[in-house]
């Protein structure tokens, strides 16, 4: 190649990789996104009515650190993220390994568990709402069927959390199953091969060849669904409202209620504890879940 | 011996799958097909007479053929944020696969902060406000496109990165102009992945029922996912009507499923999985 010619593909390459495709998502990116992010952290601190704004300093995150019922939606965000999170590793994990297996009617096991994914959520929640009803509801009076006083799952104040929880993995589940497939067929046969030679049990197997080799996966579901749970909102509110009482409150539904009631600044300063929520949480999650092991 | 164990453990699975997963829709269909008296027992029966199209009729001329101008709404809404979001990401993330520079840190990070940070709502809606977008269909498209940017960028940038540069060079040498090269060369080669991305993200935007909430009040701009809530104000047990309603909404995607199952799921496995 020429030394004239280096130049010339140079400017070529810079044209054919233009800067500016970035420009249209840039803008719609920046101004709907970012701009409402960076002007939260100022609004936050300000008695807000959307016409004017009283800058108050840091009143309205000690009011959140002070209301009994705006610390329960703090710590039931908390739990809410760690039951379903935790629950969907389990269980999509077992889901995933049974549907890898030679099982039969593997298709209609596999579409059956995912569709709830794509369904609305406020109609699940409508539905779940319905079918959890304490005497006319299609669970409880199962369970009474077989002899057991099924428990008030969205009106007792210490299962309500819990109970949307539950929906929320009946929800979900499908999606962890899927990214645990994919994550199990990569892993190579060599292994179970060697683990066969070497005299292993279905047990072992599964403990010292598919659990450590499906760790990506397992990170995934369990960063997407920690984010997701911690973020979530319609669920809770198609379901309880919040209720009974403030019982399964979090902090996305704290957020709408305030908004709702005018309280502009103080439902912002949700949005910022939630930001720090999640970024508290989640970045030393991440980090924790995708380290290298020792051995690799 | 094995098979017969395999046998019964995929006879279970069938049946605890049956009862956990299939039982919950069989439910909603049940319902869809009562009157009202005998949906107000909210009981797992065979309805007694066949109401589904009389419960059709009385959904969709709640409140003023609400339910019409909802279906509108989101179809427009999906279609048109979809279409955006696929030339947007596409271009992004083909720029950011192919050029390293000093800006792809930054622009990564903005992805990441973009897949993880919950949107500021009362910000949102005084700026949208002040853009006169507050309320209004352009409005909730923008923000739709916003708010799924990252996640279409993510899908886009790791297919194009599977894609071989010396394409790109070999289309400038055969006399193709820059432009051309991104619109009529890349653009075609990756409709696989925006098969994947109209699929889902079309899924999630029609099932969007917080951003519709905050962005999108008053009835002339209600979507799909706000109109279940007719029958809790108005009729207060209208459980029939309720359910009709829940299973029209729940067949959009389930003609999705049913067509792009296998993009659905490679969508959200590999997007997962970079995310």
């Amino acid at each position: 190649m020429t030394a004239s010619a280096v130049p010339a593909l140079k400017i070529q390459r810079r044209s054919l990789y233009p800067g500016w495709f970035y420009a249209p998502a840039a803008v719609v990116y920046s101004v709907l996104f970012l701009a409402p992010t960076l002007a939260s952290l100022y609004f936050s601190l300000t008695r807000w009515t959307l016409f004017d704004a009283t800058f108050i300093g840091f009143d309205n995150f000690a009011q959140f650190f002070r209301e009994p019922f705006l610390i329960q939606g703090l710590v039931n965000t908390v739990i809410y993220a760690v039951i379903t999170s935790g629950l969907k590793v389990v269980v999509g994990m077992m889901l995933a390994v049974m549907l890898t297996s030679q099982i039969m009617a593997r298709g209609y096991l596999r579409s059956v568990i995912f569709f709830p994914v794509l369904v609305s959520t406020i109609g699940v929640g409508m539905t779940f709402t319905v079918l959890m009803h304490p005497t006319l509801g299609m669970i409880n009076q199962s369970l009474a069927l077989i002899g057991i006083k099924g428990p008030g799952w969205l009106v007792d104040p210490k299962l309500a959390l819990f109970s949307v929880a539950l929906v929320d993995v009946w929800k979900g589940v499908g999606l962890a199953t899927v990214i645990y497939i994919a994550g199990l067929v990569a892993i190579p046969k060599d292994y179970y091969e060697a683990a066969r030679i070497d005299g292993a049990t279905k047990l072992q197997n599964f403990f010292y060849v598919t659990l450590p080799l499906s760790r990506p996966a397992t990170a995934t579901v369990i960063t997407l669904s920690f984010i997701g749970g911690l973020r979530t909102f319609d669920l809770i509110w198609a379901m309880t409202k919040g209720g009974p009482g403030f019982a399964s409150d979090t902090v996305a539904s704290v957020i709408y209620k305030q908004y709702q009631a005018g309280f502009y600044g103080l439902s912002t300063a949700g949005n910022v504890v939630l930001f720090i929520l999640i970024a508290v949480l989640v970045v030393p999650l991440t980090m924790f879940l995708n380290r290298k092991q020792g051995f690799e | 011996m094995r098979s017969r164990a395999s046998l019964f453990g995929g006879i279970a699975a069938i049946a605890a799958t049956f009862v956990v997963f299939v039982i919950p829709f069989l439910f909603i269909i049940l319902m869809a097909f009562k009157d009202k008296q005998q949906s107000a027992l909210r009981d797992f029966s065979w309805p007694n007479g066949f109401h589904l199209f009389e419960n059709l009729y009385e959904v969709i001329k709640t409140r003023n053929w609400m339910m019409i101008t909802a279906f509108i709404n989101s179809s427009l809404i999906t279609v048109v944020s979809v279409t955006l979001l696929i030339v947007l990401a596409a271009m992004v993330g083909f720029v950011l696969a192919r050029r390293k520079t000093k800006w792809n840190g930054l622009i990564e990070f903005l992805i990441l902060a973009g897949l993880m940070i919950p949107p500021a709502v009362v910000p949102t809606i005084w700026l949208l406000q002040g853009l006169k977008l507050f309320g209004t269909l352009h409005g909730m498209i923008l923000i739709q496109v916003a708010y799924n940017l990252p996640f279409s960028i993510i899908l886009y940038r790791a297919f194009i990165a599977t894609i071989p540069r010396e394409l790109d060079e070999a289309a400038v040498i055969d006399g193709a102009r820059p432009l051309d090269v991104f619109f009529r060369i890349i653009l075609p080669l990756l409709w696989p992945v925006t098969v994947t991305n109209i699929v889902v993200q079309s899924v999630g935007i029609f099932n969007d029922f917080t951003n519709p909430l905050y962005y999108l009040p008053g009835n002339q701009n209600a979507t799909v996912q706000l109109t279940l809530y007719n029958f809790q104000s108005q009729f207060s047990t209208a459980y029939n009507l309720l359910f009709t309603n829940i299973l029209l909404i729940t067949i959009p995607p389930l003609i999705v499923f049913m067509f792009f199952n296998r993009q659905i799921v490679a969508g959200m496995t590999a997007g997962a999985v970079k995310g």
